[in-house]
């Protein structure tokens, strides 16, 4: 990694690196009752969440499909960080991950682990590919349906 | 006395291009494009995305600054000094497109918003006409999707299927295949003179021989076809060529649709608008003939004179050897990124035009693009539009390095030192 910049550094730090390699709770989720697709049309990314709710709990998130290492990373971390939490908590956590990747770490606050998404914001073609699985998030808790990054 | 515009630009448009001299001389091909000289991410410009657009050279810049500074008014319609100034240059570079093409008429060039509206006017003129309940329009494997799409919503309008020539593991066409689905039910053949995605050269003579036979009309997408070498309609066979401007180093909203008059004249007009009609009343109209029966409303003036501009340009180069300095920029290449471990090329054809899809391994084409852009490297990164092709090799993208006149093996070595960037990145 020597000679890379600063912001490349930022965006590729090794969490990122790690999860696009080895994504967590990367499987179909047979007894979903919620699914949804995501596509980034530009790239070709291509995910589809399966999200078992009890009552207003999120009790599983899992994901399949191929992307980049921004989009799987973030679909991977995602997953990790919803499972037990509410919907209304899901909720907020997308509009701050929003804010993180187009507007940066400071305007985002505290953020826990998902913090390594944050230099996302030095990329603007890459935004989409870090917010890809929370539209299609936002689409399963709305009920489901394919969305797109375009 | 003066000659009219109209005479003197016509007269200049029809000269032959000098013949070029001395050896192809790249430090000056380059010095003619302003956009080479400035930095990008403090870089030296490595642009290596010529496929998706062109950069244009200061001559077309040029005209283009002319014709709006001294030369702008409405085309065929004015009697006033401008008007006539603006028509002889328009027409002009039509007469241009015909010599560049081997085009045996003027008037059977089209200007479009570039191949995209070429293809879409040749489907809802040519296909709209021929194309009925049962029949089939035939593709190649390997097409954009403004290609395929076109004809996707003819044959769902029609009740008529879209039928695949495949190609094989190289992305070589199958002509034998494509031979094979040309029944009598085959009412347009069309077919990319040069995939983007692949960089593959199709045997367009050949295809257009076994159309003929059958008395199918052949429709070739040739947006990566005409930028990268000689083109003659007339040698090709085929019966409407398509192309853009700004992959030709001209501007971009221009491109055109070459068509044998023995088709334009029987074909009906597409859009509807001033310029393509002879006279209007409530109970009759009666349209103009082509090429103007196709070309409603005010065109793209500056853009057509800019290509026409662009085509004069890449003839002053030669043709023939900004075809040769690519193929031996390809060779290198294919050569250099083969040589990396980790990095396959997709689309190796036998006969191909400088395109350059690769993938690695466990890395993404769209992470292997963003670090390449922060070497001040531009390659495209995704599906290329042509979503089949990428289906056919089991791909999701590719990252694809394109070339043109103004690349040279530095461009490429940088290329592969940046992937050796994203090899250590990803480690």
């Amino acid at each position: 990694m020597n000679g890379m910049n600063d912001d490349l550094q930022d965006l590729y730090q090794q969490v990122i690196l790690d999860h696009g390699k080895k994504p967590r709770n990367f499987r179909v989720l047979e007894d979903a009752d919620r699914t949804a697709e995501g596509l980034n049309p530009l790239c070709g990314d291509h995910y589809t969440l399966f999200l078992k709710l009890d009552g207003d709990t999120i009790r599983e998130l899992t994901f399949q499909g191929s992307g980049c290492a921004i989009s799987k990373a973030s679909a991977s971390l995602m997953t990790q960080q919803l499972k037990g939490k509410t919907v209304a908590e899901a909720k907020d956590l997308y509009e701050r991950v929003h804010v993180l990747v187009t507007e940066g770490p400071e305007r985002a606050g505290e953020i826990g682990k998902l913090a390594v998404l944050g230099g996302v914001c030095q990329f603007p073609t890459r935004v989409k590919c870090a917010s890809l699985a929370w539209h299609t998030l936002k689409s399963a808790l709305e009920g489901g349906a394919v969305v797109t990054t375009e | 006395m003066t000659a009219s515009p109209t005479t003197a630009a016509a007269q200049a448009a029809r000269a032959p291009a000098p013949a070029p001299s001395g050896p192809f001389d790249l430090e000056r091909i380059r010095a003619e494009f302003p956009i080479l000289s400035r930095p990008v991410r403090g870089k030296r410009l490595v642009f290596l995305d010529t496929a998706a657009s062109a950069q244009a050279p200061r001559a077309v810049i040029d005209a283009v600054r002319r014709y709006r500074e001294e030369q702008h008014a409405n085309v065929h319609r004015g009697v006033h000094y401008l008007s006539e100034v603006a028509t002889a240059e328009y027409e002009a570079a039509r007469v241009k497109i015909a010599r560049f093409l081997g085009a045996a008429d003027a008037h059977e060039v089209i200007f479009t918003r570039g191949t995209t509206e070429a293809l879409n006017l040749a489907t809802w003129t040519l296909g709209k006409t021929l194309v009925g309940a049962g029949d089939e329009v035939l593709v190649s494997a390997m097409e954009h999707h403004s290609n395929i799409v076109p004809w996707h919503l003819l044959c769902q309008e029609k009740g008529a299927k879209l039928v695949v020539a495949p190609m094989d593991d190289r992305g070589a066409l199958q002509l034998d295949e494509l031979e094979r689905r040309l029944s009598p039910r085959t009412k347009v053949v069309a077919v990319a003179h040069v995939s983007n995605a692949l960089g593959t050269v199709n045997p367009v003579a050949e295809i257009s021989a076994l159309a003929h036979a059958r008395g199918i009309p052949v429709v070739v997408d040739g947006a990566q076809g005409l930028p990268h070498g000689p083109v003659d309609v007339r040698a090709l066979g085929c019966d409407f060529y398509a192309f853009s401007g700004h992959k030709a180093y001209g501007p971009t909203g221009i491109g055109a649709l070459w068509g044998k008059m023995e088709w334009l004249d029987r074909l009906p007009p597409w859009q509807g608008g001033g310029d393509m009609i002879l006279s209007v009343a409530w109970d009759k109209i009666v349209f103009n003939k082509p090429p103007f029966r196709f070309e409603a409303g005010t065109p793209n003036m500056e853009g057509a004179i800019g290509l026409g501009a662009a085509l004069d340009w890449m003839e002053a180069v030669g043709r023939d050897r900004i075809a040769a300095h690519e193929q031996e920029l390809l060779a290198y290449g294919t050569g250099l990124l083969s040589s990396i471990p980790g990095v396959r090329l997709v689309g190796t054809a036998p006969h191909k035009a400088g395109v350059l899809s690769f993938v690695m391994d466990d890395v993404h084409p769209h992470d292997v693009g963003t670090i390449l852009d922060r070497e001040g490297i531009a390659i495209r990164t995704g599906h290329h539009c042509a979503q089949p092709v990428m289906a056919r090799f089991g791909i999701p993208a590719t990252a694809r390095a394109s070339l043109g006149v103004y690349n040279g093996r530095d461009d490429l070595d940088a290329l592969a030192r940046g992937i050796e960037k994203v090899k250590a990145v990803f480690g």
